[in-house]
């Protein structure tokens, strides 16, 4: 136990706290059936111990959680790698349109044209952003993606019987993602260093390739926010010994209408639509992770596809339905992936914005990105500092300070900013990975530039300001090694509940 | 429409800033003969054309709300949601939220994910739950993943039941193929009659995972304890798929010995959606927590000695452990976590007893009308839940193209995946389906 805490003040009471017995909530009909007779009672459970509140109590204590939180509607949220941008609202409407809520996974395909012409053309319209010749719209999220990408790269080899193939390159900056979706086949890895300029080290890369390479999985833009360039010839390296090529596309926010990842010689990539296409982040998902492969991968993707099965013509509209890629992968879930709450928000998207609004998306999120390293490398120091893409990463610490970079992400929330992604990527010292994304106005950035640069005065006049922080907000710094050490992780209805 | 709040005068400060003229100028480092590629997309639409546009394609689907009744289930179930579910979704603070790596502005999401983890673990009867997976399949396959890992790959062999769902089958063998398995009684045309009791004679000292399904794909209840308490003697772990509706009347699989409890909560407040998205959840032992993927809430104590949450046991995720995980799951499914926690709160203990005593009671009068009619009877006599399989006279097709014609969203066809049961329909009935529905059904079979 904690001995400083014995008796920690409760803010907010847990629903089982909150319970009293025999108190109703939301009640249903009454039955209009015969009654029937129950299954034996040694099938039945004895007590059912969940909370009993009005909904009154649930609202409000919900009400009260919500104002713990910090999201994208309350303000700046620079996290990097994860592309936090505005949320547009009326994704929130056409996503619960009851044509898309109130349609079950298995009705039969010819109740169901809405919903399959909406995933017909969004796989059309991925495909054409991307270059890529297939797209699945099954991955649950971008890990999930990246697992799928390499299954189909396991797949592609065993279909040439090149068994040998067993090694995957991944850059020292990768997502942690990245070696995890690789351990899961038990693929081995090996680790590729950036160059002084954060490019991938050519030198190391030719030296690693060879014929057990199953490919490289590649961030680019990466995660220090540059665009390799060297891209073409790390492609051209990798295909030369007979490698594939796979694209992480937790940055493509970067590249819409500016490059596209199939033209640079990607074999396979996955789309983040929590991040790019604006699906809400959701305090940690529902996330939407498609894949894009080129036509020589197209027939090992996941099953089923959206095809259209009859073209149509002036008189009837196409029929669609589903097609099985001829040597596929399998299932990577159950049903057709994050339908409403994924896909028909990214399609509502994308539709909005069209080519040229896609472009521009890239364009001010490259240039916010920008306008923040300009206004701080005097103060930060920027490792590897060029012209950057949607973010970069700056270190979070000062000569003669021991001031780290989390004090000051804590102390960003004093100003009222959510802090960047500290400690990623792990090549850059007290990282500090900021993305400020295109839906943030000059103004903005200009207040999160001026706190960061008066934070880092105060790391030097008054540095347990930043130990300290953050102050003002409802909650301060957390006993984190408690927590692992008690593991107390689920809670109860009190002991004497019903007495 | 854009969303980008810049004004050109804005934008040419910052370029100014930046020192560079012109926005095309940021992307020298693009290979020249690739960039700025012309898009064929449609033209961008304005707020109300979007609006308008995803109206029509929404109405190009005849939905079960306003058009269809529902007997179609198999994994996905049509269950009232109240509203307050939806309102507190709605919370830009809840659904515009990340990942809660900063506990300080994030403790609605953590103590919201703490909660739903203590719901799920008290419905089951398990000990510890993470913060959710994709869906019940992949919570499935992972499942298998945290016995691999716990054997260290010294054991091999996975016996699952046939009549687990076939897509969650189907999902196990995609994940495991890196594995070198042995798959057993994964047969889709051996002992589908039978109890779980056939799985037993499977049992070897190599087997590492048991994994039945509870109700089962059927809809069939069983008591696993024999079969979980022959399978410890073998030293292997049972992981149980189970519906959590049924779990609000039925004996959990926690009391019948369970290592593993996983499932989809689909039915626990969040809509049809086409199938997603879902919420796997997942419970174990607490001495299984070191190998459990996913995100995990624990109880602590801030700095000011006020009771709160963070993310906890981090070291076994991915971005520490990197290849040495034993999952790579990053995004979960958040906000249908909370989704699943509002509905179980808002309805509470009463209401969600009412909801399960409706979907037992509408079932079994469904299934004792239908089974009076000419040529139709119950294929199985074990005692089912709120789903069970209808031998029909003629094939399933036939018969659900009749019942759409008049409305009706038919069974599911069970010779989908099982090829030996012809003619066989899948019926679930929920509390949305009143005794009108039902009726109108057993009289459209009796016609048709």
């Amino acid at each position: 136990m904690n001995d400083a805490t014995p008796n920690p003040k409760i803010i907010e009471p847990t629903i089982f706290e909150l319970s009293s017995p025999g108190r109703k909530g939301v009640s249903m009909p009454a039955s209009d059936v015969p009654e029937q007779p129950m299954p034996e009672k040694s099938l039945l459970r004895d007590d059912l111990p969940l909370p009993e509140l009005a909904e009154v109590d649930v609202v409000r204590h919900y009400m009260r959680l919500s104002k713990f939180n910090y999201g994208v509607d309350d303000g700046f949220y620079p996290l990097g790698s994860c592309t936090m941008k505005y949320n547009p609202k009326i994704n929130e409407d056409t996503c619960r349109l009851y044509g898309y809520l109130y349609t079950h996974p298995l009705q039969p395909i010819e109740t169901v044209q809405g919903n399959l012409a909406l995933m017909y053309e969004l796989q059309e319209w991925l495909k054409e952003i991307s270059g890529f010749a297939a797209v699945t719209l099954q991955p649950a999220a971008g890990a999930h993606g990246e697992f799928t990408g390499v299954l189909i790269m396991h797949a592609y080899h065993k279909s040439r019987k090149d068994a040998k193939r067993t090694k995957m390159l991944i850059p020292d900056a990768a997502h942690g993602t990245n070696p995890a979706s690789v351990g899961m086949l038990g693929m081995t890895i090996q680790q590729i260093p950036s160059d002084a300029r954060g490019n991938v080290d050519l030198a190391a890369l030719k030296a690693a390739c060879d014929e057990t390479v199953v490919g490289m999985m590649l961030t680019n833009p990466n995660t220090l926010g540059l665009f390799d360039e060297n891209i073409e010839q790390v492609v051209k390296i990798v295909h030369d010994c007979g490698g594939l090529m796979y694209g992480d596309g937790a940055n493509l926010n970067a590249l819409l209408g500016i490059v596209k990842p199939g033209d640079l010689g990607f074999d396979i990539m996955h789309f983040n639509l929590h991040k790019t296409f604006s699906v809400p982040h959701g305090g940690g998902g529902p996330g939407s992770g498609p894949v894009g492969v080129n036509s020589a991968l197209a027939e090992f993707l996941p099953t089923p596809l959206v095809g259209m099965l009859e073209s149509g013509n002036d008189d009837k509209p196409p029929l669609y339905g589903f097609i099985e890629p001829k040597k596929s992968i399998g299932r990577m879930k159950a049903f057709h992936g994050h339908f409403g709450g994924g896909l028909v928000r990214a399609y509502t998207y994308i539709a909005m914005h069209g080519a040229d609004g896609l472009k521009d998306i890239a364009q001010y999120a490259v240039l916010n990105a920008n306008y923040l390293l300009a206004r701080l490398r005097a103060t930060y120091h920027v490792p590897y500092d060029r012209i950057c893409m949607h973010e970069f990463v700056a270190e979070g610490q000062f000569a003669g300070s021991d001031v780290r970079a989390l004090d000051i992400a804590k102390r960003l929330m004093d100003y009222n900013f959510h802090p960047p992604t500290n400690y990623f990527p792990l090549i850059v010292h007290e990282a500090l990975m900021i993305e400020p994304t295109e839906t943030e106005n000059k103004n903005t950035l200009d207040a999160f530039a001026d706190a960061l640069i008066k934070i880092a005065d105060e790391a030097k006049s008054q540095p347990d300001l930043l130990h300290d922080a953050p102050k003002t907000t409802r909650f301060g710094r957390m006993d984190e090694v408690k927590a692992a050490r008690e593991l107390v992780l689920c809670c109860w209805l009190p002991e004497d509940y019903g007495d | 429409m854009t969303f980008i709040p810049i004004s050109p005068t804005e934008r040419d400060a910052m370029l100014s800033t930046i020192g560079v003229k012109h926005l095309d100028e940021l992307f020298d480092s693009i290979p020249k003969k690739h960039r700025f590629p012309k898009l064929d997309l449609p033209p961008a639409l304005a707020e109300m054309e979007a609006s308008a546009l995803l109206s029509d394609i929404a109405q190009a689907n005849e939905n079960v709300h306003e058009h269809l009744i529902s007997f179609l289930g198999a994994g996905a179930y049509n269950h009232y949601i109240p509203s307050v579910v939806d309102h507190i979704l709605r919370r830009g603070e809840f659904y515009t939220a990340y990942t809660p790596y900063q506990p300080e502005i994030s403790q609605g999401t953590l103590q919201s994910i703490f909660e739903y983890q203590s719901l799920m673990t008290n419905l089951t009867g398990m000990e510890v739950s993470n913060a959710s997976h994709y869906d019940g399949a992949t919570a499935a396959a992972e499942a298998v993943n945290l016995a691999y890992a716990q054997f260290r790959g010294k054991r091999t062999k996975l016996i699952v039941s046939p009549t687990v769902h076939p897509q969650y089958r189907a999902v196990i063998r995609t994940y495991t193929e890196g594995m070198d398995l042995q798959v057993a009684g994964d047969d889709p045309n051996t002992n589908l009659e039978a109890g779980p009791e056939g799985l037993s004679g499977l049992l070897d000292q190599n087997t590492m995972l048991v994994m039945v399904q509870y109700p089962d794909f059927f809809g069939r209840i069983f008591d696993f304890s024999k079969l979980i308490d022959a399978a410890h003697k073998s030293g292997a772990l049972v992981c149980v798929v189970a519906n959590p509706t049924a779990l609000i009347l039925l004996k959990t699989p926690g009391e019948m010995g369970a290592d593993i409890v996983v499932g989809e909560a689909q039915p626990f407040g969040i809509p049809l959606w086409y199938g997603g998205p879902y919420l796997g959840y997942f419970t174990t032992k607490k001495s299984f927590v070191h190998k459990m993927a996913g995100r995990l809430v624990g109880e602590t104590v801030d700095s000011h000695g006020q009771r709160a949450y963070v993310l906890t046991l981090t070291a076994r995720e991915q971005h520490i452990k990197r290849e040495r995980a034993t999952s790579n799951i990053c995004t979960n499914q958040g906000l249908l976590a909370l989704a699943a926690a509002v509905y179980m709160s808002s309805l509470g203990k009463i209401g969600l007893q009412e909801v399960a005593d409706l979907c037992y009671q509408k079932a079994h009068y469904a299934a004792d009308q239908l089974s009076k009619l000419k040529g139709y009877e119950l294929c199985f006599d074990q005692p089912f839940f709120h789903e069970f399989a209808l031998c029909c006279p003629k094939p399933v097709s036939e018969i659900n193209a009749h019942l759409l014609e008049h409305g009706i969203l038919g069974g599911y066809d069970l010779s989908n995946d099982y090829p030996t049961l012809k003619d066989r329909m899948l019926i679930a009935v929920t509390e949305m389906n009143t005794k009108e529905d039902i009726d109108a059904l057993v009289e459209m079979l009796a016609e048709a």
